[in-house]
């Protein structure tokens, strides 16, 4: 983990690969690019990168991408999937409309 | 295309067949079925097209998690076809971004 | 808010089986669930599952939920569905939401059964209209009715993907490819030899690498892979396909069980919750059940939901301890049977096995190519010819967990013995009548009958034939061998249908004699191709 978040370890420049448009989030329309690229811009853990990218934040919830986008991650900093803590998971479990979360009935 | 009869699980309990409408076209399916089964029968695939790319997104998943099959149904945005019922009379439209074609940009 | 001594969320195989065991010890249960029916995932398995009797083996999924539903009733268990939990929170809280508002409950105990999620591959493509899940495939034909596709690219060679192929031929479509990165084929042997003995290709070593199109799928690119999975330059292949389904793995659907505080275990097989032999999670009186606390198939998943209903029936007092450890140790032992043989968890993977548990040497062919090859039969004495008149040929050659063959003999001419994954034996000394209950209650379809007396030319082959139109007596048609290739013409001798066979016929088909070890499939002469 401090490995991880030393942000001033050398991982190499980015390099553009020929799948890079890839669509990785498919409700944010994230790509494999977009996220190679920030771990390039020092962005190392997978919290950092849904907040700055919305990888994860669209209406499925990351249910699709999150173990996707790790993979990616994990092999541009050069360590196993499992090195790299899942973001937290909060509630609301499934994507709601605020009216609806503002009626609750007692 | 239907299924007309299954080796195992014979023929299937549907609804009536009604009339709804695809982007104004005239289209025929069985009420409480998905919306989505009605359109894949009618060889639709297309549902939306998405916000930054406006690539074309149709079912995914069919169980309500993915949310890619999600339309325009009665000028509700994002109603998830797989999982709601057909009803008599809907107005369903391909959703482009976050809404109907004349609202897109 | 209101408070139940039991919430369980979600109504699949695990969360129904957990609220019966809670509601029948006397506890006050309900039940959450965010679709529109309940049952989970069972409604849409159409296959005979596998186990023993008390695993309800044999009987399809879909029987299977409805008899869980019906007992479910009968215990007063309180389902309510488009109920979505969206969270759990501290001193066991839940926020669900009903349609236009949200609602809060405690519960004294929790069981969470909230099941799988699919798994996805990146490729080229994989976002266009026509690749869809392999349950979404399931959701389309055998909830809907509709065929999800006409022409099918299945990727992936697990049980599910293996299981749905079979599925979507049977609801008229044409798979025609399987293919998988692994070089072995994954899921159970048997369930593979249904699929290619009616000619879908296994192309193991190989992944999808673009799907084809503008707006939706026109075809697909696949290509052979390395030893590091990636695609070897100048291997592509175009197939013409118009959907690709995706079989490549579930993963827990833990999230609401990782918002609740419970430690949680990040393991190769996803985010599951660290749970005692009771399916307890960190979080005293939190449980979780089925899929959710790890993948498994439904036989488990009913099991382990049973295991944590019981125990949360003994945590609020409803079950003395000796009863629960009595019944809870009967459910354990139970499961226990369903996780031994090749398949059990730490067997996942082995690329070392050469041998069953008998000794007999596996067959290679199956795991490249999806059937066992001819030759490599003669290693298993169940499968081979050696007497006259009618009798069972049984080509099942991995240590799987099923025994209804077993019990479908009233002759006592099929042996599997106390554990439920050895390979069965037949015994020679007893007289087969053909009456066929073995063929049909092989969930695996790896039980013929063969008679080589039948004529002095020709012999007949009785198998389990699950496809529509159904043949008449006196058709002919094309008996296919365990690849699939058209081997010679085939007359129908006769069709049996009743409702012991439960949807499965036996086909008795008449063959030349040098094909009777042949011919284990068969095509209507002009049916479908």
């Amino acid at each position: 983990m401090d490995k991880l978040m030393n942000r001033s370890e050398d991982i190499g420049a980015f390099v553009p690969m020929p799948d890079d448009d890839m669509i990785v989030c498919r409700c944010e329309e994230i790509t494999k690019g977009e996220i190679r690229r920030a771990v390039h811009d020092g962005f190392r853990s997978l919290t950092e990168i849904k907040r700055v990218l919305r990888n994860g934040m669209g209406l499925c919830q990351g249910q699709t991408c999150s173990r996707l986008v790790r993979s990616i991650v994990a092999r541009e900093l050069g360590v196993r999937p499992s090195d790299l803590p899942m973001t937290t998971s909060r509630a609301p479990a499934r994507p709601v409309e605020m009216s609806v979360y503002a009626k609750e009935v007692k | 295309m239907r299924i007309q009869e299954h080796p195992i699980l014979g023929t299937y309990d549907k609804g009536q067949l009604v009339e709804f409408t695809l982007d104004g076209k005239t289209m025929t399916g069985y009420e409480g079925e998905p919306i989505a089964a009605a359109l894949r029968a009618a060889g639709i695939l297309q549902h939306r097209h998405t916000r930054k790319t406006g690539e074309a997104r149709g079912v995914f998943c069919a169980i309500g998690r993915c949310t890619d099959c999600v339309m325009v149904v009665d000028g509700v945005p994002n109603i998830r076809t797989c999982i709601t019922p057909l009803q008599a009379g809907m107005k369903v439209q391909t959703q482009y971004g976050v809404g109907p074609k004349e609202d897109a940009e | 808010m209101k408070r139940y001594e039991l919430i369980v969320i979600g109504a699949g195989p695990a969360g129904l089986s957990a609220a019966i065991e809670g509601a029948k010890a006397g506890m006050n249960v309900i039940v959450f669930d965010e679709n529109a029916r309940p049952g989970g995932q069972l409604f849409k398995q159409i296959h005979k599952f596998f186990g023993s009797k008390e695993h309800k083996a044999k009987i399809r999924g879909f029987r299977i939920g409805q008899m869980l539903l019906k007992e479910a009733e009968e215990a007063g268990v309180t389902v309510c569905l488009n109920a979505t939990v969206l969270g759990i929170f501290p001193e066991k809280r839940v926020t669900v939401r009903y349609s236009d508002h949200i609602e809060q409950f405690s519960g004294d105990n929790i069981i969470v059964a909230t099941g799988a999620a699919e798994n996805m591959v990146l490729f080229d493509g994989w976002t266009k209209p026509g690749v869809i899940g392999a349950g979404a495939a399931q959701t389309m034909m055998n909830l809907h009715g509709i065929q999800p596709g006409q022409k099918i690219l299945m990727v992936g060679s697990g049980n599910v993907g293996l299981v749905v192929s079979y599925q979507l031929l049977q609801a008229g479509c044409e798979v025609v490819a399987l293919i998988d990165a692994a070089p072995r084929v994954g899921g159970y042997g048997v369930h593979a030899a249904k699929v290619a003995r009616y000619g879908v290709p296994f192309l193991m070593r190989h992944t999808i690498v673009r799907a084809e199109g503008k707006d939706q799928v026109e075809g697909a690119v696949i290509a052979e892979v390395d030893a590091k999975f990636q695609p070897i330059p100048g291997t592509e292949k175009h197939l013409d396909i118009d959907t690709i389904c995706l079989a490549v793995g579930l993963s827990p659907m833990s999230q609401v069980l990782r918002m609740s505080g419970c430690e949680i275990e990040d393991t190769p097989g996803g985010l599951v919750p660290k749970t005692n032999a009771y399916g307890e999670t960190t979080i005293p009186g939190l449980f979780a059940a089925g899929d959710v606390a790890g993948i498994e198939e439904a036989s488990s998943a009913m099991i382990g939901g049973r295991i944590a209903g019981l125990a949360a029936a003994h945590r609020a007092g409803y079950l003395e301890e000796e009863t629960f450890k009595q019944q809870a140790q009967a459910a354990r032992d139970s499961l226990t049977q369903l996780r031994q043989g090749m398949f059990a968890k730490e067997n996942r993977g082995r690329t070392d096995l050469t041998k069953t548990e008998e000794g007999y040497a596996l067959s290679k062919n199956l795991l490249a190519k999806g059937f066992v090859a001819e030759e490599e039969l003669k290693a298993f004495p169940s499968a081979n010819a050696v007497v006259s008149g009618v009798h069972p040929v049984i080509e099942c050659t991995q240590n799987i967990p099923c025994n209804p063959c077993q019990d479908a003999c009233k002759f006592g001419c099929i042996m599997v013995g106390r554990q439920i994954t050895n390979i069965p034996q037949i015994d020679r000394e007893k007289k087969c009548t053909g009456c066929g209950m073995c063929v049909a209650s092989c969930s695996g379809q790896a039980i013929f009958l063969v008679n080589d007396d039948f004529e002095e030319t020709r012999s007949t082959v009785t198998l389990a034939y699950e496809f529509l139109p159904y043949p008449e007596k006196g058709q002919t048609g094309i008996a296919l061998n365990r690849s699939g290739e058209p081997v010679c013409e085939a007359e129908v001798i006769s069709l049996r249908k009743s409702a012991a066979t439960d949807g499965t016929a036996l086909l008795t088909i008449a063959v030349p004699k040098e094909y009777s070890m042949k011919a284990r499939a068969f095509k209507l002469n002009g049916g479908t191709d």
